[in-house]
C-alpha cells in the first residue's frame, strides 16, 4: 500500500481518538452546568418527589460514568438520543429524536456555509495570489487594508450596517433570513444574501493574507530565483513555482475557516433570525436540553477533525516528498 | 589570413561586453557599491573564470551579465552589451526573453535551486517550452539526449524524479542540462561545485566541460576554487572589492600572476606543516558502532590520537566523520565499543561525563555563525568557559580573556562587541579562544575551515598550529579538504561509509600504494596544473 494511505489511515485513527476524548470532555462540561432539566421545566415551586420522578424518567438519576457509556455507546451505533423537552410530568410524551431535531438545523447551517465558502474561498484566493503579484503596490496595499478593516468590525455590527444599506436604504435584499424546506434555491438565495455577505468579509482577510504570506515566504526561495533567471514572468513565478509549494499552508487556514462557518455563526444566525445549528444549541444550552447540546457539540467537534484532516492530507498529496519518498 | 582580418574576426566574435559596470545594494539603510567600475569581455566559446573572496562581487558580476541584480541591489552605470543588445536599456520583458534561452544560469545549490514540487524534465525544459524553440515533445526527447551525454544514470527515466529523489550530484547535472535545453549563447555557472564532494566534483566539472565544448557555449565560470577554475577556464578574471584585480589567460595567471593580491590567493596552498609521530595516545576510539536510530553510521572504528599532534579525518559526506566527534564528546552514545581518554574509559552518555572529563575535550564547529549566542558579547562567550571550568572571576577573569584575546592576535577592543559585529575569520578565532578558554588537552575541529576563504584559512591554520606548538594540544581534525589536511595533520585517518579504510601517518598515507577509496579519493583533488583533469579522465579511462 502506498505510504501516504497509511498515513491517512494513522490519520484517521487518531481523528476518533481525538473525537472520543471531546466526547468525555463534553459530556463532563454539561455535567457540570448549573440546575438541571428538571429544575429547569417545574420550576422553583415543584415538590421534590416530582423532580426525583422526572429526574429518573429521564435518567439522570443514574451515576454520571454509567450515562457517560450509555450516551456514547448510543452514538455510535447512530442514535443522538431523544430531547429532554417536550416531555412533560404530566405524562403525555411529545418529545423529539434528537436527530429529528439537529437534521433540518444542520441542513440550513451547511447551506449557509456552503454558498459562503463557495464565494469566500475562491475570492480570498485569487485576492492573496494577486496582491502578492503586485505586492506594495497600491492595489495590494488597499486589499490589505480593506479586509484588515473588515475583520477588525465585530460580525454583528458588519450585519447591522449591511441590514441598513442593503434591506432598508435600498430594498435590494431582506433583512430576515428566515427559511423554509418550501421554498425554492432562488428565493432562498436571495434570503440569505446578507448572511454570506456578512461571513465572507469576516472570513476572506484571515485567508487571503495567509495565502499572501505563503506566497511571498516562498519568493526568496533559490529556486524562485531560479525561475526568474530561466524567464519565467512574475504570473508564472506565482502560479508555477510558488503556489504547488503553498497549498499545505493555504489548506490549513481554509479549513480553519469553513469550520468557523459551522460552529461559529451564532452571532450572525441571531441577527439575521437564521435557523441553524449554533442559535439551537444556544437555546438548548439554556433550556438545559443536554443531548441537543451534547450532540452539537459532538457534530462541531467532529466538523473541525474531518477539516483539518483534509488540509493535512492535502499538505501530504501536494508535497512530493512525502508522495513520492526516495 | 592577414593581421587585419584576425582583428575584424575577433571583433564580430565578441559575445558579451560589459562596460564600466557599477552596481549597489542597500543595507544598512544606504546603498553601498558591490561592483566599482568592471569591464569584462567575452568571446564566442571562451570560458572565463571569475575568481576572488566572498564579497569580492563574483556572483553579483556573473547575474550582470545576464542583466539581472538580485533584489535589494541596482545598478548605476555601464552597459552590458550581448550579441550587440545593451540589455540595460531592454524593459524587463524584453530582457527576460533571453533569460534561461539566450543566456542561461546555474546555480551554487542545485538542492535548493530545483523547484521541489515539479518533475527535473519538466524544469529542464521549462525555458525552451515557453519560446517554444521547438515541439514540447522534441524538447523532451532532447533532455534525454542532455542527460545521456551529461552521464546521468537512467537517461531515460530520471527526468520523472523529484528533486528530493537523486543525489546532489546529479542534481547539479540536470541542472546544466537544463541551462543547456534552450542552446543558450552563453552559461553563467555560479560555483556549481562547491558544494560537492571532491569524489563527486571531478565527475560534475568533467560532464560540463565535455557539454559547453560539444556545443560551443561560452562560459562565466565563477569559483573560489583556484584548482577547479584552472580545469575550466580560457581566461581568468581575479576580483576584490568589486574591482577587477588582474586578468590574463589561464596558463599566464597561474605561472605568472602580476599583482601580490593574486600570488597571496595561490601560495595558500603551498602551507604544510612537517609531520611528528607520537606514541603517548591522549585519546582512543576503539572498536566503535553507532547509529541514528536504526541506521547504522559507524560500523566499528579504529582511531588513536597522539598527545601534541594532529590526526585528520577525511572522507566524504556521509562517510561518518562527524559523527564520530558526536560520540567522543558524548552527544551520541555509542552502541558498541569504547572511548578512552588518557587511558580512561569515557561515560558514554554526556550527563555521565564528570565536569573535568567534559573540560578536557573542546569543539569547535564549522559554522562559527551558529555555534555562538548572537546576543551575547565576545567577553561573555569567552569568559563563560571560564568561570564553568575554572571559577574564575572579576579581575582574574578579565585578565584571562584578555590572556586569550592575545592568543588569538585580538585585543581588548573585541570585547564589547556581538558575534553579527565580526568577519567569519574572527568568529571562528573567538570560537577557538572559547575552546582554549578551557585548557582542553583536545580539541575537535569538525571542518572549522570549510566555510571560509583561502587566505583567511591560512590565518586560521597557523593559528592553529602555533597554539599547538605553545600548549601542546592534540587536534582531531575533521575535514574534507585535502589541502588543509597537508597544511595541519601529523597523522591521517581515511574513512568511508562508516568505516576506516586506513590510519596513519601523513607521508605514508598521501605516497602511494593506496587502498582503492584513498586512491579515488586523493586523484580527485584538483591540482593547479590547467591539464589536471584531461589527464586524470585520459588515466583513469585507460585504467578501466
Amino acid at each position: 500500500m502506498h505510504p501516504v494511505f497509511i498515513t491517512i489511515i494513522k490519520r484517521l485513527g487518531l481523528g476518533l481518538v481525538t473525537l472520543f476524548v471531546v466526547s468525555a470532555i463534553i459530556f463532563s462540561s454539561v455535567s457540570l452546568l448549573p440546575g438541571d432539566f428538571g429544575e429547569a421545566v417545574l420550576g422553583q415551586a415543584a415538590t421534590e418527589e416530582t423532580v426525583a420522578a422526572f429526574r429518573e424518567e429521564l435518567g439522570l438519576d443514574k451515576p454520571a460514568v454509567q450515562r457517560y457509556f450509555e450516551w456514547a455507546g448510543a452514538i455510535l451505533k447512530g442514535d443522538l438520543g431523544t430531547s429532554f423537552s417536550g416531555r412533560s410530568a404530566s405524562g403525555v410524551d411529545r418529545s423529539r429524536s434528537v436527530a429529528g431535531m439537529i437534521a433540518p438545523r444542520l441542513k440550513n447551517t451547511l447551506f449557509l456555509a456552503g454558498v459562503t465558502a463557495v464565494i469566500a474561498v475562491p475570492l480570498a484566493i485569487i485576492l492573496g495570489l494577486s496582491t502578492a503579484l503586485y505586492r506594495n503596490s497600491w492595489y495590494d496595499r488597499s486589499i490589505n487594508a480593506t479586509t484588515l478593516t473588515t475583520i477588525s468590525i465585530p460580525d454583528f455590527f458588519i450585519a447591522y450596517l449591511l441590514i441598513l444599506v442593503f434591506a432598508s436604504l435600498w430594498k435590494v435584499f431582506p433583512s430576515l433570513s428566515t427559511v423554509d424546506p418550501s421554498m425554492l434555491l432562488g428565493e432562498r438565495l436571495s434570503r440569505i444574501a446578507l448572511p454570506t455577505i456578512t461571513l465572507t468579509l469576516v472570513i476572506v482577510a484571515h485567508m487571503m493574507r495567509m495565502t499572501r504570506a505563503a506566497i511571498i515566504g516562498l519568493l526568496a526561495s533559490p529556486y524562485i530565483e531560479m525561475a526568474r533567471l530561466k524567464g519565467a514572468s512574475r504570473s508564472e513565478i506565482i502560479l508555477k513555482h510558488a503556489l504547488p509549494n503553498a497549498w499545505a499552508p493555504i489548506a490549513t487556514v481554509v479549513a480553519f475557516n469553513l469550520a468557523f462557518l459551522v460552529v461559529g455563526v451564532v452571532v450572525v444566525e441571531v441577527v439575521f433570525v437564521y435557523p441553524g445549528i449554533g442559535q439551537l444549541m444556544v437555546d438548548s444550552v439554556t433550556s438545559r436540553d443536554i443531548p441537543v447540546v451534547q450532540a452539537c457539540a459532538m457534530i462541531f467537534a467532529g466538523t473541525y477533525i474531518l477539516l483539518n484532516l483534509i488540509a493535512d492530507v492535502i499538505g501530504i498529496v501536494t508535497n512530493p516528498r512525502l508522495l513520492h519518498p526516495r | 589570413m592577414s593581421i587585419d582580418n584576425t582583428q575584424e574576426d575577433s571583433q564580430q566574435d565578441i559575445l558579451l561586453d560589459m562596460r564600466n559596470i557599477r552596481i549597489e545594494g542597500f543595507s544598512d539603510e544606504q546603498w553601498h557599491p558591490i561592483i566599482k567600475g568592471v569591464d569584462l569581455t567575452l568571446k564566442r566559446g571562451q570560458i572565463m573564470g571569475l575568481i576572488g573572496e566572498s564579497g569580492a562581487g563574483k556572483s553579483t558580476l556573473g547575474l550582470a551579465a545576464m542583466g539581472f541584480a538580485r533584489p535589494g541591489c541596482r545598478f548605476t552605470e555601464g552597459e552590458v552589451n550581448f550579441n550587440g543588445t545593451d540589455l540595460l536599456k531592454l524593459k524587463e520583458v524584453e530582457r527576460r526573453k533571453y533569460w534561461g534561452t539566450k543566456i542561461a544560469y546555474v546555480a551554487q545549490s542545485a538542492a535548493a535551486a530545483f523547484n521541489p514540487a515539479q518533475r527535473l524534465i519538466d524544469q529542464t525544459i521549462e525555458s525552451a517550452n515557453r519560446m517554444q524553440l521547438r515541439p514540447e515533445a522534441q524538447s523532451r526527447e532532447d533532455a534525454v539526449d542532455l542527460y545521456k551525454s551529461l552521464h546521468l544514470p537512467d537517461p531515460g527515466t530520471i527526468g520523472e524524479r523529484y528533486p528530493h529523489q537523486v543525489s546532489g550530484g546529479q542534481l547539479q547535472r540536470v541542472m546544466t542540462a537544463m541551462a543547456m535545453s534552450a542552446r543558450p549563447d552563453l552559461i553563467i555557472f555560479d560555483e556549481p561545485t562547491t558544494a560537492l564532494d571532491v569524489t563527486t566534483q571531478v565527475e560534475v566539472l568533467a560532464s560540463m566541460r565535455e557539454i559547453v565544448e560539444q556545443h560551443n557555449t561560452a562560459a562565466i565560470y565563477i569559483t573560489h576554487d583556484l584548482a577547479v577554475v584552472a580545469q575550466m577556464a580560457d581566461v581568468i578574471k581575479v576580483l576584490r572589492y568589486g574591482e577587477e584585480v588582474e586578468q590574463a589567460q589561464t596558463r599566464t595567471m597561474l605561472t605568472e600572476p602580476k599583482e601580490a593580491y593574486t600570488r597571496s590567493l595561490w601560495s595558500v596552498r603551498s602551507l604544510e606543516k612537517p609531520e611528528e609521530a607520537g606514541d603517548d595516545i591522549v585519546l582512543s576510539m576503539q572498536d566503535i558502532h553507532a547509529a541514528y536510530g536504526a541506521v547504522p553510521v559507524l560500523q566499528g572504528i579504529n582511531i588513536n590520537l597522539p598527545r601534541g599532534k594532529t590526526v585528520a579525518v577525511v572522507g566524504e559526506s556521509g562517510s561518518g566523520k562527524s559523527t564520530a566527534a558526536r560520540v567522543i564528546t558524548g552527544l551520541l552514545p555509542q552502541s558498541q565499543g569504547e572511548v578512552k581518554f588518557n587511558g580512561e574509559v569515557l561515560p558514554s552518555q554526556l550527563k555521565d561525563r564528570t565536569p573535568e572529563q567534559l573540560r578536557q575535550i573542546q569543539m569547535i564547529y564549522q559554522m562559527a555563525d551558529t555555534a555562538m549566542n548572537p546576543r551575547q558579547t565576545v567577553e561573555k562567550i569567552i569568559g563563560r568557559p571560564l568561570e564553568l571550568y575554572h571559577n574564575l572571576s572579576g579581575a582574574k577573569k578579565a585578565a584571562r580573556i584578555d590572556e586569550l584575546l592575545n592568543m588569538i592576535e585580538l585585543d581588548e577592543s573585541f570585547l564589547d562587541r556581538l558575534p553579527g559585529e565580526l568577519s567569519g575569520g574572527q568568529k571562528q578565532r573567538i570560537c577557538i579562544a572559547r575552546a582554549l578558554a578551557a585548557n582542553p588537552d583536545v580539541i575537535i575541529c569538525d571542518e572549522v575551515t570549510s566555510a571560509l576563504d583561502q587566505i583567511v584559512q591560512e590565518g586560521i591554520l597557523k593559528l592553529l598550529l602555533r597554539l599547538q606548538q605553545e600548549f601542546g594540544i592534540s587536534y582531531l581534525f575533521i575535514t574534507h579538504d585535502i589541502a588543509t589536511v597537508k597544511a595541519i595533520s601529523d597523522e591521517i585517518v581515511v574513512m568511508y561509509q562508516g568505516k576506516v579504510v586506513e590510519q596513519g601517518l601523513k607521508s605514508e598515507i598521501l605516497s602511494p600504494p593506496h587502498p582503492e577509496y584513498t586512491e579515488l579519493l586523493l586523484s580527485s583533488v584538483p591540482d593547479m596544473d590547467p591539464d589536471w583533469l584531461t589527464n586524470l579522465l585520459d588515466s583513469r579511462v585507460s585504467s578501466d
